[in-house]
């Protein structure tokens, strides 16, 4: 019996978990990597530590099981987007550590580059540091000699799948939905795009080739290394979304909502992102828009890690709990600005509605509740492009996953505040799902992509019961308490 | 050597009267109700492990409930969100090779409450139940749980003509203690079965079950046989899994 391994490169871990051909988990395997903070704002990592972790994960993974690389019919690859890396092509070294997403380095850069939408139309992107393109640029400005050894063909850029593919197969590769979060490539052509590459100042001939995302890139231990997909487009595919108006939510460290739209970009006039889901082979490309929330999850650990009412991420349901409703308090966690739909990069955190009634309970709460509050706004904003686009992408159900789902009283919250049923697969798992029904697809070991679907099962389903009267209460609240929260970075501040 | 402390004995009632509630939170007269002892005993039974940490209370002068000291000494105690995010993956995988619905348990009194609920994977109308009790001696679940902890008081209710009496619910709870799996057959509804195994932490305590439950003709070879073995060894090796997510094998 063969099965399918997907590595899911991500920002705080590598993981390989194995599949069978039900989509069921035969085996799991983790190691964390170091976060590298080297000033205020600044978020590294080690590339060739990321390499090593990636290859033990591998191994651990099928020796959990009792597998051997024969027993593996294809890998998969799914990773964090926009971390960049710039490597030696004759040595393997990385030249400098890993940029990632989170960086803000390249503020200064991004002002400089002008317009917030300057290359919205051709990339589908809002200029921001979040981004690939300026953190290479910022590369080929900071480190020594750089520059010049890129332009002579001596390195190579990739984002984290091209670094592993690279190192797993020697082929210099990435794919559309990676290459899509560079913001040098067109989203029409699917290739660099000269004017964006130019814009950029990067030399054309350290990017990598633009792939598919299913397709085999070249062998590993004799394995075909079959797919490449950005973490929130493997989940997307991981919840079989392949018909335009289909979306799911994906709930980690941020919250992810990306809907298909169909074979033609949509741009978006309440700020998402216009991105590419997947594209199949030689098959035409999935658009998808996006909806990114940078930090719902991330709140949690906050909770937990700096405030210390806590001892693990799942106890603050139990907190929760302890307390009927939030007692009158939110708190917006614009830890780094607030990004969709609102992109105020000048935003801060803050708990509004605080009084002497307020205990840990309703903090807890009020932590939950604005993973909720958040996905509504992007909710809000996915429906309204829909309007404009006369598309019928009317979210009527939400499809969830990621580890927050775990979390029954959040899942309620988040019907209720919707107002739309919450449904959560079978396999919670759907970013290294996503990444090993690709490489499945690539490799024949499923047919077609409704052998896929027919795998799709609902785990678990919440229904909405809330009052509108009290949604709407809340809602107008919580838009008092974002309102609160912009602005508040000076000048002067660094 | 001096005899039992009986203060110490009573603080130790308090708690565990406390930990059988959950996050059901108890009052000075209902802990003194419950367990036989003056109101103002309890009280300064309370107010010492106020002090220490072992107990507290949300506002002055309201209910008591588990203090947080108590969490981090590494007692048995096993928040059941936790339980969930843990077994997470492994209760979906369940569910998909068997076809049925899964769900996890923990003892909550003389009750299973339970803390996960994955739906059958058919598609069809489910109504999420976590949070719900079910009885403990005829389920599989509860089963598993009593055989490697407490004893529960209280009358055992006859759901069906094959509830178990307490005699034979003793012997196959003995049963299950040897076999480290449980199943219950036609004991709670009429035409349903059941399968569990038990759930170890780090120190090898039983600290939850993991089962799936459906119809007799898709969990038995035949009505009056007890589930099938394929059946039975996917809930042990989701309840392996779960317990080495937990620290509680080696392997």
């Amino acid at each position: 019996m063969a099965y399918i391994a997907a590595i899911d490169q991500g920002t705080t871990s590598s993981r390989c978990i194995v599949f069978d051909q039900s989509g069921g988990i035969v085996s799991v395997a983790q190691r964390e990597h170091r976060q590298i903070f080297p000033r205020p704002g600044w978020v590294e990592h080690d590339a060739t530590e990321i390499w090593t972790n990636v290859q033990a994960v591998v191994r651990d993974a099928l020796a959990h099981a009792s597998l051997t690389y024969a027993d593996i019919a294809a890998f998969g690859i799914t990773n964090q987007r926009e971390t960049t890396v710039v490597w030696d092509k004759a040595t393997g070294e990385p030249v400098h550590n890993a940029i990632v997403w989170q960086d803000t380095r390249t503020d200064a850069l991004i002002k400089q580059l002008g317009d917030q939408d300057r290359f919205r139309e051709r990339s589908g992107l809002p200029l921001a540091t979040y981004f690939s393109g300026p953190k290479l640029r910022w590369l080929l400005d900071n480190v020594d000699g750089l520059r010049a050894r890129a332009e002579n063909g001596e390195v190579l850029f990739g984002t984290m799948d091209t670094w592993l593919i690279w190192n797993l197969t020697g082929r210099h590769v990435t794919d559309v939905t990676n290459a899509s979060r560079t913001m040098l490539m067109n989203l029409e052509t699917l290739d660099w795009d000269p004017e964006l590459v130019e814009a950029m100042d990067v030399p054309r001939g350290v990017l990598p080739e633009i792939r598919s995302s299913s397709e085999v890139y070249g062998s590993y231990e004799g394995v075909p290394v079959a797919s490449a997909l950005g973490d929130q487009q493997a989940a997307l595919f991981g919840q079989t979304c392949f018909s335009p108006g289909e979306g799911k939510c994906t709930y980690g460290t941020g919250a992810f909502l990306l809907v298909n739209t169909g074979a033609k970009p949509v741009l978006s006039r309440n700020g998402l992102l216009t991105t590419v889901g997947y594209r199949i082979g030689d098959e035409p490309a999935a658009y998808a828009l996006e909806g990114a929330v940078a930090v719902t999850g991330a709140l949690v650990q906050w909770f937990r890690d700096k405030i210390g009412l806590i001892g693990s991420a799942a106890e603050i349901e139990t907190l929760a709990r302890t307390v009927d409703d939030n007692g009158g308090a939110y708190f917006v966690p614009a830890f780094s600005g607030l990004f969709a739909p609102h992109w105020r990069s000048d935003a801060r955190g803050v708990i509004a509605g605080l009084t002497g009634y307020i205990s840990r309970g309703h903090l807890a709460r009020a932590v939950l509740e604005a993973s909720a509050w958040q996905t509504r706004e992007v909710v809000d904003a996915m429906n309204a492009d829909a309007v404009n686009a006369h598309s019928a992408a009317d979210l009527t159900t939400l499809r969830v996953d990621g580890g927050m789902t775990a979390n029954n009283l959040l899942m309620q919250f988040l019907s209720d505040v919707l107002d739309v049923p919450v449904v959560r697969p079978i396999v919670a798992e759907t970013t290294c799902l996503g990444a090993a029904y690709a490489a499945g697809l690539a490799v024949g070991y499923w047919t077609g992509t409704d052998e896929l679907k027919a795998n799709w099962h609902k785990a678990a389903q919440w229904e909405p019961s809330m009052e509108p009267a009290a949604r709407d209460r809340g809602y107008r609240k919580w838009k008092k308490a974002v309102e609160r929260t912009v602005g508040w970075m000076d000048e002067d501040d660094d | 050597m001096p005899g039992p402390i009986q203060s110490i004995q009573r603080a130790a009632e308090v708690l565990k009267l406390l930990a059988r509630g959950g996050a059901h939170q108890l009052s000075v007269g209902e802990i003194a109700r419950a367990l036989g002892l003056a109101k103002p005993t309890v009280h300064g039974i309370l107010r010492t492990l106020q002090e220490v940490g072992f107990v507290e209370q949300e506002v002055e002068g309201g209910k008591y409930r588990l203090g947080a000291a108590l969490f981090h000494i590494g007692t048995s105690y096993l928040d059941g969100n936790e339980l969930r995010a843990k077994a997470l993956n492994w209760s979906d995988t369940l569910a998909m090779r068997a076809r049925e619905a899964v769900r996890i348990g923990v003892m909550h009194g003389r009750h299973v409450l339970v803390v996960h609920h994955v739906f059958r994977p058919d598609n069809s109308r489910q109504t999420l139940d976590t949070g719900s009790l079910l009885p403990w001696h005829a389920t599989a679940l509860g089963k598993a749980l009593v055989a490697f902890g407490e004893w529960p008081d209280g009358d055992l209710q006859r759901f069906t003509r094959h509830t178990l009496d307490p005699e034979e619910l003793r012997a196959a709870v003995d049963v299950v203690r040897d076999r480290d799996w449980a199943y219950d057959l036609h004991e709670l509804v009429e035409g349903e079965a059941s399968a569990a195994a038990p759930i170890r932490d780090r120190r090898g305590v039983v600290v939850g079950a993991i089962g799936v439950s459906g119809p007799v003709e898709r969990l038995c070879e035949s009505p009056d046989q007890p589930p099938r073995l394929e059946l039975v060894s996917y809930v042990r090796e989701a309840a392996r899994s779960v317990s080495r997510e937990l620290g509680g094998l080696s392997w």
